[in-house]
């Protein structure tokens, strides 16, 4: 066997592995309360709206996680090229093709989002049937080498299987938003006019409703950390598969540069249509200065700073 | 890749396959009973370079080592404009051994060297004698071979492909899914 230069980065999977537990665990302590309240206080409405919350965040997660790929084509308006439809898509076909046959994966399809935010990102829920869209505006600022690099960390996402992954963490942080919207509605309009009825019953429908609130609210907060902390280290890791790929971490640092660099000063009119989308972003479409502690724990990608030093780090691995 | 792998956001960079390569001799003759094609006494190796200064010196060991060797071949050394790296050997073109065996000489340098993963494929050349192009490639990650036409302005003749395909089924292992059978246009020693 020969020797390998592609050492794991540990750290970076110990931090991704214990935010994964975490989530897990919250989930399991949501759900354990959840039961425990409806079996101490067993009534039909909150029955009924855990079983409505359940229902739903399985019903959205999964059309989210199903069709990822049209809806976010159709977000971005991106369409679909094939090689002979211009230099443009010529060009980025011949590119996925070898990293395709470098890294042994299928290939995706291809689709170019008209804009001129230079910008990517890799959805679908397998490989099978994945895209991978670029703007217009990449296209035109990149050179072939950053384009290949920003090209390998989306088609990275679609090998480490992240849609799938970050929607089965969203869906806690999902079930959560729905319960304390049910659970809200429920107090205003159905807890008033039925608990008058049945008095008896009454003192009990009220708190277990707001108990469930509470749950609710709290255990989304912390969904929330802990998915976008998820994110994160995510993004590290496809930047770090795409630069061990293609072997040239310096190029993607490059692009990562000229696309964060570029992106502040575009006006914020054009970003605000850009935001639903960020998560699947390369880079994500707000500017990278500003409050430094609190926007990060809020972010779905790492700072540009921490990205530049994970690939430093290859590069320095690399020319050993 | 395994469930860990996907859990914790993690590829390994693909291990190429060198062996098969020397399957090429025999098939090159079966290729050439069946068909027109004979070979050019061409072949190419393309890989990615990888930055840094241990990726440039195994570069220049592989050169030293392939122009050191009988005065029939020759070697040269090219990057296309994707940023890959070709190394085109020329032999006699009946001494598809002796080129297959340089081709061989390129990977084990480099796979020795721990930049194995950056091997994208060989191309064996053929031709003719109405002039059309044929290579064989070899793909490294996959450990199979496919057959490439290509034809003036970026078009391939899929007829010829597919006509290989058939001629060569007993001899390589071909590459069963279609959607893998990328282009390499415009590959220097094609």
């Amino acid at each position: 066997m020969a020797r390998t230069r592609y050492a794991t980065d540990r750290g970076l999977i110990a931090r991704m592995g214990a935010t994964m537990f975490l989530i897990g665990l919250v989930f399991t302590a949501f759900i354990i309360v959840i039961v425990w309240l409806l079996t101490q206080y067993s009534n039909v409405s909150s029955g009924g709206i855990v079983f409505i919350a359940v229902l739903f965040g399985v019903g959205i997660s999964f059309g989210s996680y199903y069709w990822s790929d049209k809806i976010a084509l159709t977000t971005a308006g991106a369409q679909l090229v094939q090689p002979q439809d211009g230099p443009m898509a010529a060009e980025l076909h011949g590119v996925i093709d070898r990293l395709c046959a470098l890294a042994d994966m299928p290939k995706p399809r291809v689709a170019i989002a008209p804009g001129d935010m230079p910008n990517a990102f890799a959805t679908g829920r397998s490989s099978k049937v994945a895209v991978v869209v670029v703007t217009e505006g990449l296209l035109r600022r990149l050179d072939r080498n950053e384009l290949e690099g920003v090209l390998a960390h989306e088609m990275s996402h679609v090998a480490h299987k992240d849609v799938a992954v970050m929607t089965i963490a969203s869906f806690l942080g999902i079930m959560a938003a729905l319960l304390v919207r049910f659970a809200f509605y429920s107090e205003l309009f159905g807890g008033g006019g039925r608990g008058g009825r049945r008095g008896g019953n009454d003192q009990n429908t009220l708190p277990v409703v707001l108990v469930v609130l509470l749950v609710g609210v709290v255990v989304y907060a912390i969904s929330f950390l802990l998915i976008r902390l998820l994110s994160r280290y995510r993004e590290l890791s496809a930047d770090r598969s795409g630069a061990l790929l293609t072997g040239q971490p310096s190029a993607l640092a490059s692009a990562l540069v000229k696309v964060t660099s570029d992106i502040a000063k575009i006006p914020t009119r054009d970003l605000r249509t850009a935001e639903p989308l960020n998560a699947f972003y390369f880079a994500p479409a707000l500017s990278a200065t500003g409050g430094r502690s609190l926007s990060t724990i809020f972010s779905t990608h790492p700072s540009l700073e921490k990205r530049l030093a994970a690939l430093e780090k290859i590069s320095k691995q690399l020319s050993k | 890749m395994g469930l860990l792998d996907v859990l914790l956001g993690r590829t390994k960079p693909v291990p190429p396959n060198l062996d098969a390569l020397f399957a090429l001799p025999s098939a090159a003759i079966t290729l050439q009973a069946a068909t027109d094609f004979v070979p050019t006494g061409t072949g190419s190796v393309s890989f990615r370079a990888a930055e840094g200064r241990a990726f440039s010196e195994i570069e220049k060991d592989v050169q030293d080592l392939l122009s050191m060797g009988e005065a029939k071949s020759s070697v040269e050394i090219s990057a296309d404009s994707y940023g890959f790296t070709w190394l085109v050997c020329t032999h006699a073109a009946d001494d598809i051994e002796g080129l297959v065996t340089d081709l061989h000489a390129v990977n084990s340098s480099l796979e020795a060297g721990g930049f194995g993963p950056q091997l994208l494929c060989t191309i064996l050349g053929f031709r003719d004698v109405a002039g059309n192009r044929l290579g064989l490639v070899y793909l490294y990650k996959r450990g199979t071979f496919y057959p490439f036409a290509p034809q003036a302005g970026e078009r391939r003749n899929n007829a010829t492909e597919m006509q290989i395909r058939g001629v060569l089924g007993n001899d390589l292992k071909v590459e069963p899914d279609l959607g893998r059978w990328f282009p390499v246009w415009g590959a220097p020693g094609l």
